[in-house]
């Protein structure tokens, strides 16, 4: 396997860039694996390298029935952040943003962070108290949070609407300046590569459709091409986590809703930072190709279908031109939705479940991108160890049991609010 | 765009409406001291990749909880009845 560096690159130049070596191999399955983990997206591959490298667990195939980064890996709009403040989320989102600051360097794969900071705006005296709050938390776990007022943020972002006409004032901004933005498909091929080159099995196009079980335990999964054996199964397929808990017979605290994406054709430099909407769920940033990238809410019903409703696209259209009135003549280039696992109180599970043999990591609704480093290593963790990290303790199946939910936005348990 | 035929109004289109919930839950009899049932009723969902029951709001129509069977992986609707009428069959 080869290391990338800057000399290979300019070796490989000079060669005609023919003798890369692939960056992974296509295995043919072994019978059996201590692990087998469902789910070839950020977080299955990420579990997979940190058993790998934390543990030493190698003896891991990561099974996946489409292609690696198919599912939201590459669907979504990849902002990174750590602006939590409910005890359970803070320090583990913290882990996450710390990971990723070297994550290029740890795999030796341009995941191509880019801290350009990110505004949570604000647009009434309520969200400014609410954002001070929140800022507050986060400086107290040590994790830097500035709050701007009006005028600040006019001078920052001179490009939002301040005019008398907009139809939601901006009060001021709560602004991350480490969170930012990373190249979604680069974080799944380079957990990939990681894995890979420690031993980790991965297949692909072969989907899991049940489990083997030994007295009441989970000691393998069902393929479409045929059974393997595991000592433990891990499940990470987002979206899809009702459904293979229902092939277990469990029923979680998650319904699967849809959420578009957007990009535009490409444009001058614009937006070197992240800006999130207050008055409507809609957020912005720029790629380096030049396309805005434009985020919306929820088609708001159940679905597992990877593509979204009408009336999503001229709400998250009308909220983009009512906050950057310029961008009104921009065309857009794409869109396209992802099917998310959306939680009962908005907070993720990275957890064992009831099913002896069988682990659970989901419920990340739309923010499960950032956390793809530190929930491939509480996982991980969580896996080997067969107990939680403290950074994870508090995502199991059982808080709302104990009347302990994580609801960072207090909405109660309805998924598609969160 | 999903169209919902409302018993009531006919054949109209989705941004009519809002979405409830799954309708397929029922609360537990309000004697019940027991954790899980409750957990169950509030918190966990069957979230099926196919046929749902579910309720919608007609709320800018003629303002009735309605009850839609419709396909989560195709978006295809099914029937589509008044929720009180689902209720009182249930019962
Ligand atoms: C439009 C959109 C925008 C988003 N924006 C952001 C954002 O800006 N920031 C952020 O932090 N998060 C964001 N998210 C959320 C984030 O993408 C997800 O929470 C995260 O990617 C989930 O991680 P994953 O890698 O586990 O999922 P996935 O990449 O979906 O991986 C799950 C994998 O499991 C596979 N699978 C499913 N069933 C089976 C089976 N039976 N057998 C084998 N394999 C199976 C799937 O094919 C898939 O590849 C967004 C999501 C969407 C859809
Ligand atoms: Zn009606």
């Amino acid at each position: 396997m080869t290391k990338y560096s800057a000399l290979s690159v300019f070796l490989e130049g000079l060669r005609g860039n023919k003798s890369w070596s692939r960056a992974w191999r296509d295995p043919e399955p072994k019978a059996e694996y201590d692990v087998v983990i469902v789910g070839g997206g950020g977080h299955g591959l990420a579990t997979a390298y940190y058993l790998a490298k934390e543990h030493g667990i190698t003896n891991v195939a990561v099974v996946e029935k489409g292609w690696l980064g198919g599912g939201n890996t590459g669907r979504n709009t990849t902002i990174v952040r750590s602006n939590y403040m409910m005890p359970g989320n803070t320090l583990f989102y913290e882990r996450s943003m710390k990971l990723w600051e070297n994550l290029s360097q740890d795999l030796n794969f341009n995941v191509m962070i880019s801290q350009r900071g990110q505004y949570n705006l604000c647009h009434s005296p309520g969200q400014m108290d609410a954002a001070r709050r929140r800022g507050n938390v986060m400086r107290a776990n040590g994790i830097d949070a500035e709050l701007f007022d009006r005028a600040e943020v006019q001078q920052r972002l001179p490009y939002l609407d301040y005019s008398e006409h907009a139809r939601f004032p901006i009060h001021g901004a709560i602004y991350q300046s480490r969170a930012g933005t990373a190249r979604h498909d680069a974080v799944a091929w380079g957990f990939a590569r990681g894995a890979d080159q420690y031993g980790v099995d991965i297949l692909q196009q072969r989907e899991v459709t049940g489990y083997l079980y030994e007295g009441g335990k989970v000691v393998g999964v069902q393929t479409n091409k045929g059974d393997i054996k595991a000592g433990k199964v891990a499940l990470c397929v987002a979206g899809h986590s009702g459904h293979l808990a229902q092939m277990a017979g469990l029923r979680l605290p998650i319904e699967t809703h849809a959420l578009q994406a957007f990009v535009t054709e490409p444009y001058k430099p614009l937006i070197d930072t992240v800006i999130s909407f207050g008055a409507a769920h809609f957020y912005v940033s720029q790629s380096d190709k030049g396309g805005l990238v434009l985020g919306g809410d929820l088609d708001m019903y159940n679905s597992y279908a990877q593509r979204g409703g009408l009336p999503m696209v001229e709400h998250t259209l009308a909220s983009a031109k009512a906050l950057i009135p310029s961008l009104s003549r921009l065309k857009l280039l794409r869109h396209w939705a992802g099917v998310m696992d959306m939680s009962m109180d908005g907070s993720p599970f990275i957890t064992k479940t009831p099913v002896d043999g069988l682990y659970l990591n989901g419920g990340w609704c739309y923010g499960g991108f950032k956390a793809t480093p530190a929930s491939g290593w509480c996982f991980a963790h969580t896996i080997a160890k067969d107990a939680p990290h403290e950074d994870n303790a508090e995502f199991t199946l059982d808080r709302f049991n104990r009347g302990y939910q994580i609801d960072e936005k207090g909405v109660g348990p309805q998924p598609n609010a969160h | 765009m999903i169209r919902i035929d409302c018993p009531i109004c006919g054949l109209r289109t989705e941004t009519e409406f809002t979405y409830g919930a799954d309708a397929t839950v029922t609360r537990p009899a309000m004697d019940e001291t027991a954790t899980q049932p409750w957990v169950d009723y509030v918190f966990n969902r069957d979230n099926p990749r196919g046929w749902h029951l579910e309720y919608w709001h007609h709320v800018q129509g003629c303002r009735q909880w309605l009850v839609l069977e419709r396909n989560t992986l195709t978006h295809e609707v099914g029937s589509c009845r008044l929720a009180r009428e689902v209720d009182h069959e249930a019962s």
